[in-house]
């Protein structure tokens, strides 16, 4: 191996938006459905039809440009991009080619190394294609994708390896979702990106990229860098060059292959969409937009180490969705202690959380009734144990109220010291020569007579109490 | 058929527009007489090819409805009853669209193009599909694969193009109107050759929803007609907003036009370079005429220049060409339409547009593909969009001095069938005073002005700024009444 090349990356993703409709037509945006029940005329490219721009579309492309703090320019036009192909029913694809809705802006992610920096080039909308099956031999066409607002974020060649890029993906992922702009479902191929590579040695100009498409992980994003760092390198070092060429990534095999050298290269004959009308932005309702956007999950992240001493593990385990660490900031901001909010939350909230939701954490517990949960176990009324057990579970998607179901359900602990101190008698009288070693000297068996008092009383025994108790009664002899 | 019964037809077929919607509306005439006259009618001049498709069943349904809601004494649209055609590059649901093409030969439509939709809203009844050249492509009617149509004022020579069916049928008496598309002159080119009076208007003032895109940016769907306030009429049913076209105009309308007495201090542009060498003398007589016309009526002439004229044929044939080799991608093979057997995919598309595409239509898409190439495109399409700002600036600049410009629609007067075939660069000259129009996204109208020495009609074309349909049929109300339609001339 040669150690003394430096890989440098540049990404474009591609991002299905989640407007309600198309971004032409009216046809639902939906993923799923059976082929070809999901278009029409319009999106298939009828002969006569012509395009109606959503501008939910252009709104959600905006507000990525405006949460990476891009420039908004006032001015931005549509291009047809002209290509053959069967999943492309107009034969060309509406998009935009010198004037994207979003121009600049940056991306800052942690990796192991520390915080890094990608910059954006530009952010531009466009509509999706058709699908491909290929089955018995025969190829059909699935038009339901076609038309479906694609956003195409386009980086500077700013990453140096497949961990920082996974780490810039995934923080870029954060972002999206944040702003709620897409779901970024990775295996409904809502998210896919390119990547382009080259090497070169420190000081030198970069060498010969290549691109490889469509890669619709992370996983194989990662190993798809892996191997083309690994095949150029291996190129470079027995002396040949590489060639300038667009690879596709086998993901199963876990190898590229070329798909077409510069020469071939396709000629896209570009030119200015004249069934549309440029897209000029309203500065107010822009601005409108900057305001209404979401504290991300870096800066959360950042305020929950400074502010609360919570570890980066921790602070990033919250603010991984954006609803789980909504309910964070929430349940502190009623005055709840951060760091035991936190532990409550990424205990038990997360894991139901994960039940219900999969890859997106499913939050169905309000502010209030967090607060009111860590007030019952703060105040002693209830365990841990009892919150994993029968509150949680029983108030998770309702909008139960935690103490009145405490008290509703008899699960409050009992914090009468007549009642504690006749338990303990009792398990004292029950075990007289742990009680003789304890006074011996072995306080480690202080814990042993809690076990046995708690598990008398069920549980619903305060255990502070119940150690102030036993330590006066095992005193008494 | 009977005399009787044949002079009832021509007796309803010499009617206007608007004079035969009048009387269907009174019950003085049935809608099913109307629509059997101009059926008749289109029976006994067969020969002039004016249609790719009729639908005798569907217009004689829809003039039943009329006359049935007629007699319940229900209201009716501007249009009740009266036959219309449309060119076929303008989609009806259920009735075939073919473009003149052989790739849609068999292609219909499910649904309708909004100015479709507007004439049946109007109880307008639509008898057929109007023969063109293949996708609008031509200015003869030759390119079509369902063979030329003839000129009615002479049946040896061309009724112009692209919308010469929308144009003979008309002056042929087979229908009271028609609708037709210009992108380059091709409703008043014909209108000027068959003596009829055709409206290209304001862009974006017509919804191009439907109408089967040759070059998106220049496109506008017009009425044929015999008389001006037909024309209008027609015109303001097609007119006006459809949110389907994102390039119409939201806030557009046209509610008629002003009848003037007489055209005293306004003043008449004439173009000086739309009077050069390539003028013939048929025609240039036949112009200066109309323009003494304008004077004796108390116009005053003014000289202007349109600099840019000698960039706007290249021009237009750079933007349009480029528009039609995306627009017309589309037809691939894959989804309507022709498809020919083939070994794979770029087998498939090889084939089928070789056998689909005529030739203009070919070299159009061609040309279109060569501008638009990397390499090429900042020479030709880049500089044609610079001259298209430079041509509505010299438009602008004319329109300051004048109301209106008046001038010739087209150099000559129809040619014999078959002449120019070969030379596609010679007939590409026949849009060399339309085309500027285009390019600048005016209106303008060609009415009849005339024959030249040879019996052939004239077309006198009448250019005003954007949206200003109204002043145009003004100032052609004015000529028409003076001179009778031209024939007085």
């Amino acid at each position: 191996m040669n150690g003394a090349y430096i890989p440098t990356i540049g990404l474009e993703i591609h991002c299905e938006l989640k407007t309600a409709s198309k971004i032409f037509c009216g046809c639902p945006n939906v993923f799923g459905a059976p082929p070809n029940t999901q278009c029409c005329p319009v999106c298939l490219g009828f002969p006569g039809t012509l395009p109606v721009l959503n501008r939910r579309a252009v709104e959600y492309t905006v507000r990525m440009g405006l949460a990476i703090g891009a420039e908004i320019p006032a001015f931005s036009k549509w291009d047809r991009k002209n290509y053959f192909y069967p999943d492309l029913p107009k034969a060309w694809q509406t998009s935009q080619y010198d004037l994207p809705l979003v121009k600049g802006g940056r991306v800052a992610f942690m990796t192991p190394d520390g915080e890094k920096t990608v910059r954006i080039e530009r952010i531009h909308l466009e509509e999706d294609a058709g699908k491909l099956i290929h089955e018995n031999g025969f190829t059909r066409v699935d038009y339901n994708r076609g038309g479906v607002p694609l956003m195409e974020i386009v980086t500077l060649p700013d990453l140096h390896g497949a961990a920082e890029a996974v780490a810039f993906l995934t923080e870029l992922k954060s972002i999206i979702k944040y702003i709620g702009v897409s779901d970024v479902k990775m295996q409904e191929g809502s998210l896919r990106c390119d990547v382009n590579l080259s090497l070169s040695r420190p000081g030198e100009p970069l060498g010969t990229r290549t691109e490889t498409k469509n890669l619709n992980s992370f996983s194989a994003a990662a190993r798809a860098i892996e191997f083309e760092i690994g095949r150029q390198t291996e190129i470079l070092a027995g002396g040949g060059s590489v060639l300038q060429e667009t690879r596709r990534w086998d993901d199963a095999k876990g190898r590229g292959y070329a798909l077409r050298s510069k020469e071939d290269a396709q000629d896209y004959r570009y030119f200015p969409e004249p069934d549309l009308p440029p897209v000029v932005l309203d500065r107010a309702e822009v601005e409108a937009w900057r305001r209404a956007l979401p504290v991300l999950r870096y800066e959360r992240a950042g305020r929950y180490t400074r502010e609360f001493g919570l570890s980066g593990y921790d602070a990033g385990l919250l603010t991984g969705d954006r609803a789980v660490s909504d309910l964070f900031d929430g349940t502190v901001a009623l005055g709840a202690n951060p760091k035991k909010t936190a532990n409550l939350i990424m205990g038990d909230v997360l894991r139901l959380g994960r039940e219900e939701g999969g890859e997106d954490v499913a939050v169905g517990l309000s502010p209030a009734q967090l607060y009111g949960l860590l007030s019952l176990i703060e105040g002693g009324v209830i365990g841990l144990a009892a919150v994993q057990k029968d509150v949680l579970p029983r108030i998770w998607n309702t909008d139960i109220d935690p103490e009145t179901f405490v008290k509703e359900a008899g699960l409050a602990q009992s914090g009468d010291a007549d009642e504690i101190a006749a338990a303990v008698r009792e398990i004292i009288a029950q075990n007289p020569r742990q009680a003789d070693d304890y006074r011996a000297g072995n306080e480690k068996l202080l814990a042993f007579f809690v076990g046995r008092v708690m598990k008398a009383t069920k549980g619903k025994c305060n255990p502070k109490t119940v150690n102030e108790v036993l330590t006066t009664e095992l005193k008494k002899r | 058929m009977s005399n009787i019964h044949s002079e009832k037809t021509e007796e309803i077929l010499s009617l206007t527009l608007i004079e035969a919607g009048r009387r269907i509306r009174s019950g003085a005439l049935s809608a099913v007489e109307a629509v059997g006259a101009a059926f008749a009618r289109i029976g006994a001049t067969a020969g002039l090819n004016t249609f790719i498709t009729l639908d005798e069943a569907g217009a004689y349904r829809a003039a039943a409805a009329v006359d049935a809601r007629l007699a319940r004494g229900e209201t009716v649209g501007a249009l009740a009853g009266i036959p219309v055609a449309v060119k076929d590059n303008l989609s009806t649901k259920g009735l075939r669209t073919t473009c003149a093409s052989r790739f849609l030969e068999n292609y219909v439509p499910p649904f309708d193009a909004a100015v479709v939709e507007r004439l049946r809203d109007a109880d307008a009844v639509i008898v057929g599909k109007l023969n063109m050249d293949e996708f609008a492509m031509g200015s003869s009617n030759e390119t079509s694969y369902f063979g030329p149509v003839l000129n009615p004022a002479d049946e040896t020579r061309v009724a112009g193009g692209s919308s010469g069916g929308s144009a003979a049928a008309v002056a042929a008496r087979q229908v009271f109107g028609s609708l037709g598309t210009d992108t380059g002159g091709s409703i008043r080119q014909p209108a000027a050759y068959c003596g009829a009076v055709g409206l290209k208007p304001t862009y974006s003032a017509v919804s191009r929803f439907g109408a089967v895109a040759f070059a998106s940016s220049l496109d506008q769907v017009g009425p044929l007609t015999r008389t001006v306030a037909d024309n209008a009429a027609l015109f303001s049913v097609i007119a006006g907003h459809d949110r389907r076209d994102a390039t119409s105009a939201p806030d557009y309308q046209f509610l008629g036009y002003p009848r003037w007495e007489s055209l005293k201090g306004r003043r008449v542009g004439v173009v000086k370079e739309f009077f050069g060498a390539g003028l013939s003398a048929g025609v240039r007589e036949r112009i200066e005429r109309a323009l003494a016309v304008f004077e004796s009526l108390g116009a005053s002439p003014v000289e202007v220049s349109i600099k840019t004229f000698d960039a706007a044929l290249a021009t237009y044939y750079i933007l349009s060409c480029a528009e039609a080799a995306s627009n017309l991608a589309r037809f691939d093979g894959i989804k309507y339409g022709c498809r020919a057997d083939a070994d794979g995919l770029s087998d498939l598309y090889y084939r089928t547009r070789t056998e689909g595409f005529g030739a203009e239509v070919k070299r159009r898409i061609m040309m279109g593909n060569y501008v638009l190439s990397s390499g090429y495109y900042d020479a030709y399409y880049l500089k044609a969009s610079k001259l298209r700002t430079l041509i509505k600036a010299d438009f602008d600049r004319a329109f300051s001095v004048c109301e209106i410009l008046a001038g010739p629609t087209a150099p000559t007067t129809a040619f014999p069938v078959g002449r120019r075939v070969s030379d596609p660069a010679e007939n590409y000259l026949t849009d060399v005073y339309t085309v500027p129009v285009n390019i600048a996204g005016l209106p303008a109208l060609s009415v009849p002005c005339g024959r030249d020495g040879g019996g052939l009609p004239v077309g006198l074309q009448l250019i005003a700024p954007a949206r200003a349909e109204d002043r145009l049929f003004s100032f052609a109300q004015c000529f028409e009444d003076e001179t009778g339609g031209g024939e007085r001339l």
